[in-house]
């Protein structure tokens, strides 16, 4: 499924934000968190306007995009999925867990599904290690899970 | 904000806000305070649902007037939220939910009987609430860094007043020189709390007397480990202190612009900086000539986008920078040459909390907490296979048996403690025989772990410790920066080695180089990142030896978790239900009709289908 | 901290010997001034000093973890241990980790008996590769652009040409992307050099410890024509060339080998072997002319020169406001070709279409010249095949020609053979200003000036100004190599702060003689020597020999003129020695 990413509605929202950002010092990173923000990922024709506002080399700008997980290339799914794997979940079951969406939803770690609905990631700490072993989708979250594969058709089911 | 008396003043007025939380019912002006824990664990369990359950409760009996609700930082007692207090009573209620709220209200707002069956385990005797540091989980506990978590509302400045909020940056800015400031931390002992308990007050020492026309103060807010999540409590819970601390640090080494580089997961606490930052700045504690002096000092937050590397100083300022966080060798270090080549004080949140109160209470009321060498206390993040999942604060010198057996209430499930793991990727597990050590930061060390920022994970016997040591190695190749060759492609050589291991392709052979290697990469790499790297290998083959000699001689994971290693068997008590034939996806399980299935382990695929399915726990995982 | 006025030293110990050095030295610095020889990987001088390879490793007193000695700074009182066995079994086993990640075809890489991690492995006693059986990462192979090969599977994360790529030519076109064991060095989504507003300087390949960044191999294009009886081919070489190739063999940096190098063209089979240096002249005529119409005529100033195609490159991509600033002249051997395919072709009657023409360049980035479509006369490229200085030793080694015992011959001498000390300095920084002003103010003055050494626009910093009264004017021009600091110059330019009339600009660093199709030179020798000098050097002595040392007294320029061309810029001139640039795209998306 190939989705719109870059329009105009979207550029004049990065064209604002450049303003707003280009020529202050270490303007970059905060120019491609909003990127992130606006378009659901930064791609090629995203780097390409910041380079030309900002003046830093493309590899350059590529180089810091691939360099931080929270940046991407490709968009995402409509829903993503992250099973935290921080150390507290991790030992109570989170690979389990991750595997099961794996199966279930389809989908590899790091990608999306091809129908374009489901991103699945493995995420660093979110912090609710009381609620552990926990998982996000989208804005919802689902803790203190028993990590059996039912739990997880059930989640799945909602979406 | 102009003088000392304005502040003083300001305090007076609003004490009244949080006199109740203090048992004071006469001076203040309502009845009952609701402290909602608004940190991240209790809202991912719905405490902002809870809240506004509570607001319409309230208006539905008429008590808005009279009850004031409040969002607070994390309580620290994550296994058991979300979390509502209401004072003056103390009451703790634990694992509350949105519906009761309204039991809550009516019954103890509104009639005035605390709902038991809500209550804290422990939180009571009887009817009777007993104070909230005797609940054995606080005990032990001596909260400095986490003081206010839990007690004030972040989002409000004049509740951090009504605790001497700013009072310490007012007596250092009107009061203090700069050096009398730096010889008062350097005297405290504190040492940075954020992985290397390099003296804070040494650091700020260097800045001072390095000439320069900027200089820059930066609040290393990014905190990666996984497990650990005692920055963001504190940024969640307690904003104003870093603020105040980094004005105050500002001030010492004659810098005007201050960074607190957050993560990027960190919603919740990056929107209450922020809130906290613009209140600072409308009161005058940020911007321009503070408290009329001609010291200035305004604050940026920078967002970090998803690399645990730059938590390393040098590789954080490159982030600030706009570029890829990758370390740089020291020196120079950023004290000397940091942010823009400019000298930089860069110290991790928790060490800025202690700050304000060093200043107030001075240098030796510091210094009597802890140990010779570690002073103060520490926060640990308290996972894993424990009870009381959640954040503590103890003084440094406390034993592991105490923090998790005392504080953390012990194993659950009655399983047997077999390992802690302190400092994350970079720390090092502890076994049986270490629980009496003091804890701080050269026995950690000298044990081959590490404080780290204070991540504690306990693990029972379920657990592999190949495993665990191949999970924290998973993370580091993951996060390794790729800049220098130990740790890009040495860690990724170690992780194939331990892919081995767990596989039952290995050799004994291996697993001496697997530790030649590791402490190759240990001396050898760029940052403390790699140079950390191998402690969870080192240190689980050291303290657990024959468990990788299990895997590589025998072919068998002891703790059952290693999937290679393992074999699924139907035990003599399965009653031929058929149901996990139907449902092994590669038709492994033969077997009659109410007769003992066979599982052919040349097929089986070790999905555990069968294992969920099985309504008699007939089939064995061995 | 740094750049303070007085030196102040300090005393130091390494391995056992006593040091006394400036404070301002690394422990690799400090190490060498006592003969301790301290290996490098990535480490080189003025372009890339991080301390990521970790093979520069040493002990240092009070510190558990090795330290980098090439980042390191020396202090009063440090001890340092280079050789002990916690050192050497550290950079034994980070050596065993980067050859891991490296493709072991060294009996067939370009590199082969000259790379500086082949060296290194043996240096460090490597005897096994513990980790080889584990398969490689997905790597790249771009052999699309005219000039530059990468080939990822050899690279080794040295980043030596991203630091290069960035500090020295202000480009960017190579850096780090990725994260962990993902890591790479590439382009912005590992796009073609083709498709990258890369200026095929070259300074990546002459950076590169091994085999992962080379220039396109043209020689069997020039096998083929030699064997060729209907074909006439004529080679000419670049001034740098002779000032490096006797390194290929094994002779002194700063040796001139322009005899046995002719000698050796001839026994290859040219038909004619002429020098460069000539087209020189004609580009200071015609450049000459062309500035002194601008200064007359109310033209476009600063004039910049146009014979780096480096440069003219980086102007066209990241600096298309200065294109009407660019001569419009064509770079000295685009020139020799077009006289050839004309000029030469008439006087000897030969078919142009059957000549072929080599150039023997310093130079990668003369191969995405001489493809340049306007860069032809009459359908003809001016140039047919340009090969780097490196390949031209190459063709000498497979060609079995004993270098050493060859002995020196002379260019031809008709039409093209003659040459003066102005058109040999255009090898080096400042020399082509220099040749120009020679011709310049003899024309602004009226008369044959004999203070003719322009010392101030010698030399290796990297921007040189001076200036001038000539005729009666005000005249000021700056010198400025490596595209950076070009990049620096005209940012001033536009800001106003400064201004010029002309303005010499060389892609690379020191000029040609440093130009990406020179010599390999190891890091180690980098360390010890400034090469660009060196070979610079060789060019001054040829100039300071010459009886003719302005491009105008050329006698057989001033023959073509006479003969051919007219006057300096006439028609004839314009259809045969000039060009035109297009601004191009900064980031070109396709």
């Amino acid at each position: 499924m190939v989705k719109e990413v870059i329009c105009k509605d979207r550029l004049a929202q990065l064209e604002t934000v450049m303003d707003e950002h280009k020529g202050k010092k270490g303007c970059l990173m905060p120019i491609l968190h909003e990127s992130q923000k606006i378009f659901g990922c930064i791609p090629l024709g995203v780097q390409k306007v910041i380079a030309d506002a900002t003046g830093i080399p493309m590899a350059e700008i590529y180089g810091v995009v691939t360099f931080y997980s929270h940046f991407s290339i490709e968009p995402k799914g409509d829903f993503v999925i992250g099973v935290c794997m921080g150390t507290a979940c991790y030992v109570k079951n989170a690979g389990k867990i991750l595997d099961d969406f794996v199966k279930q939803a389809n989908v590899k770690v790091g990608e999306t599904s091809e129908d374009g609905k489901f991103t699945l990631e493995a995420t660093r700490c979110i912090g609710a290690c009381g609620l552990a072993p926990v998982i996000t989708i989208n804005e919802d979250v689902y803790g203190r899970l028993k990590a059996d594969a039912q739990e997880v058709a059930d989640i799945l089911a909602k979406y | 904000m102009k003088s000392l008396q304005e502040l003083e003043n300001l305090k007076l007025q609003s004490q009244k806000l949080v006199n109740l939380r203090l048992g004071d019912r006469q001076n203040s002006p309502h009845k009952h305070h609701v402290l909602i824990c608004q940190g991240t664990g209790c809202v991912s369990a719905k405490a902002t649902v809870i809240e506004e359950a509570f607001h319409e409760h309230l208006a539905k009996h008429n008590l808005t007037e009279d009850v004031v609700v409040a969002r607070t930082g994390c309580f620290g007692i994550c296994e058991a939220g979300p979390v509502v207090i209401v004072y003056p009573e103390g009451a703790f209620y634990s694992h509350v939910t949105p519906e009761d709220a309204e039991r809550i209200t009516k019954n103890h707002l509104v009639e005035g009987n605390v709902v038991t069956d809500l209550l804290l385990e422990g939180s009571s005797v009887g009817d009777k609430i007993i104070p909230i540091n005797e609940i054995p989980f606080y005990k032990k506990q001596k909260r400095v860094s986490l003081a206010l978590c839990g007690l004030i509302n972040p989002e409000n400045i004049l509740e951090y007043i009504a605790f001497d909020g700013y009072k310490a940056l007012a007596k250092a800015v009107l009061e203090m020189s700069p050096k009398a400031i730096i010889d008062e931390i350097k005297e405290s002992g504190i040492r940075g709390r954020g992985g290397g308990g390099f003296s804070t007050g040494r650091k700020w020492e260097f800045t001072m007397n390095t000439q320069a026309d900027q200089k820059y103060i930066v609040c290393n807010g990014d905190e990666g480990d996984p497990g650990a999540f005692m920055d963001r409590s504190i940024l969640e819970g307690d904003p104003h202190a870093i603020i105040e601390a980094m004005a105050i640090a500002g001030y010492a080494v004659g810098a005007n612009q201050g960074y607190v580089y957050v993560r990027a997961e960190y919603p919740i606490a990056t929107n209450r900086l922020q809130i906290a930052i613009d209140q600072a700045k409308d009161f005058g504690l940020l911007g321009k000539n503070i408290f009329e002096s001609d010291f200035n000092f305004d604050l940026e937050i920078r967002l970090g986008a998803g690399a645990f590397v730059c938590g390393e100083e040098t590789a954080l300022l490159n982030s600030i920078e706009g570029q890829r966080g990758m370390p740089n060798p020291r020196p120079p270090y950023p004290a000397v040459e940091g942010l823009w080549g400019k000298p930089t004080v860069i110290n991790n949140v928790e060490t800025f909390s202690n700050i304000p109160q060093i200043i107030l209470n001075g240098a030796k009321w510091f210094s009597d907490m802890g140990t010779e060498g570690s002073n103060g206390t520490k926060v640990f993040a308290l996972g894993g296979k424990i009870k009381n999942t959640g954040l503590i604060e103890v003084p440094m010198g406390i034993t592991l048996r105490e923090v998790i057996f005392d504080v953390g209430g012990g194993i659950p499930n009655g399983k047997k403690f077999k390992a802690v793991q302190t400092g994350g990727p970079s720390g090092g597990c502890l076994t049986e025989e270490h629980l009496d050590t003091p804890i701080d930061f050269d026995n950690l060390t000298r044990l081959g772990a590490m404080m780290g920022s204070g991540g504690m994970i306990v693990m029972d016997e379920d657990n592999c410790m190949v495993d665990i040591a191949k999970f924290f190695l998973e993370f580091t190749v993951d996060e390794s920066c790729g800049k220098c060759a130990p740790c890009r492609v040495g860690t990724k050589k170690m992780l194939n080695i331990l892919n081995r291991i767990t596989s039952g392709t290995s050799e004994m052979a291996e697993l001496d180089r697997l530790e030649e290697l590791a402490k190759n990469i240990k001396i050898s790499s760029l940052c403390g990142l790699g140079q950390t790297a191998p402690n969870p290998v080192l240190s689980t083959l050291k303290n657990f030896r024959e468990e990788y000699e299990a895997h590589v001689k025998d072919n068998k994971c002891p703790s059952g978790v290693c999937k290679d290693l393992l074999n699924y068997f139907i035990l003599d008590t399965c009653i031929g239900c058929t149901l996990c034939t139907r449902h092994c996806p590669v038709n492994a399980i033969t077997g009659e009709k109410k007769e003992v299935h066979h599982i052919d382990t040349k097929t089986c695929i070790k999905c555990n289908v069968c294992v969920e399915k099985c309504k008699f726990n007939a089939i064995e995982v061995r | 901290m740094r750049g303070k006025t007085a030196m102040k030293t300090v005393n130091l110990t390494i391995d056992d010997l006593p040091v006394q050095v400036d404070e301002n030295m690394t422990v690799l610095e400090a190490a060498l001034q006592v003969g301790i020889d301290i290996p490098t990987l990535c480490f080189l001088k003025g372009v890339c000093e991080v301390g990521d390879c970790r093979i520069c490793v040493v002990e240092v007193d009070g510190f558990d973890n090795l330290k980098s000695a090439c980042v390191f700074p020396v202090s009063e009182g440090m001890v340092v241990k280079t050789h002990t066995k916690k050192v050497r079994l550290s950079r034994k086993s980070t050596m065993e980790l980067i050859l891991a990640t490296h493709s072991k075809e060294c009996l067939t890489c370009c590199r082969s008996t000259n790379c500086e991690l082949q060296t290194l492995a043996e240096e460090l006693g490597i005897t096994e590769l513990y980790y080889s059986d584990e398969s490689p990462e997905e790597v790249t192979y771009d052999d699309k652009s005219n000039s530059i090969i990468r080939d990822q599977s050899k690279c080794i994360l040295c980043a030596r040409c991203a630091h290069v790529c960035s500090k020295t030519q202000g480009t960017g076109i190579l850096g780090f992307v990725g994260r962990g064991v993902k890591t790479r060095v590439t382009t912005a989504f590992d796009k073609s050099l083709a498709d990258t507003p890369c200026l095929f300087c070259g300074q990546c390949v002459v950076s590169c410890p091994v085999g992962a960044i080379s220039e396109k191999v043209d020689i069997d294009k020039v096998w083929d024509v030699l064997e060729d009886p209907d074909i006439h081919v004529v080679v000419q070489t670049a001034p740098a060339v002779r000032s490096a190739l006797g390194e290929e063999f094994g002779l002194p940096f700063g040796t001139n080998v322009q005899g046995k190098m002719v000698a050796a063209l001839k026994r290859l089979g040219f038909n004619k072997v002429y020098d460069t240096s000539f087209g020189a002249d004609l580009t200071i005529m015609e450049e000459g002319h062309e500035l002194l119409d601008r200064l007359n005529n109310d033209g476009v100033l600063p004039m910049i020169t146009s014979c780096s195609p480096g440069w003219v490159r980086y102007c066209e991509h990241y600096y298309p406001e200065f294109i009407p600033n660019l001569s419009s002249c064509k770079s000295p051997h685009q020139m020799v070709g077009a006289v050839l395919k004309s000029y030469y072709a008439e006087k000897n009657n030969i078919d142009p279409a059957k000549i072929f023409v080599v150039s023997v360049m310093p130079c990668t980035s003369k191969k995405d010249e001489a493809a340049r479509p306007e860069l032809s006369v009459n359908g003809l490229q001016d140039v047919d095949c340009v090969i780097t200085t490196r390949e031209l030793a190459k063709m000498i080694r497979i060609g079995r020609i004993d270098f050493d015992m060859l002995e020196d011959a002379e260019f031809d001498r008709d039409l093209l053979g003659e040459y003066t000390g102005a058109g040999i300095s255009f090898g080096a920084t400042g020399g082509v200003m220099e040749a120009s002003l020679r011709t310049v103010a003899d024309i602004m003055e009226s008369k044959e000036l004999r203070d003719i050494d322009y010392t101030q626009v010698r030399g290796m910093s990297d921007i040189k100004e001076a200036t001038l009264v000539l005729g009666g004017r005000i005249f000021r021009v700056a010198v400025v190599h490596g595209t950076a600091a070009a990049g620096r110059l005209l940012d001033l330019i536009k800001s106003g702060v400064t201004t010029y009339d002309f303005i010499e600009v060389m892609g690379c660093s020191g000029g040609c003689v440093a130009g990406g199709g020179q010599p390999h030179v190891t890091a180690k020798e980098k360390m010890k020597l400034d090469i660009r000098e060196a070979r610079a050097n060789v060019l001054r002595e040829v100039d300071n020999s010459k009886d003719y040392r302005k491009s105008h007294q050329n006698p057989q320029v001033q023959k073509l003129y006479t003969d051919y061309l007219g006057k300096p810029n006439s028609q004839k001139a314009h259809e045969l020695l000039h060009t035109h640039y297009t601004a191009k795209e900064k980031f070109p998306l396709e």
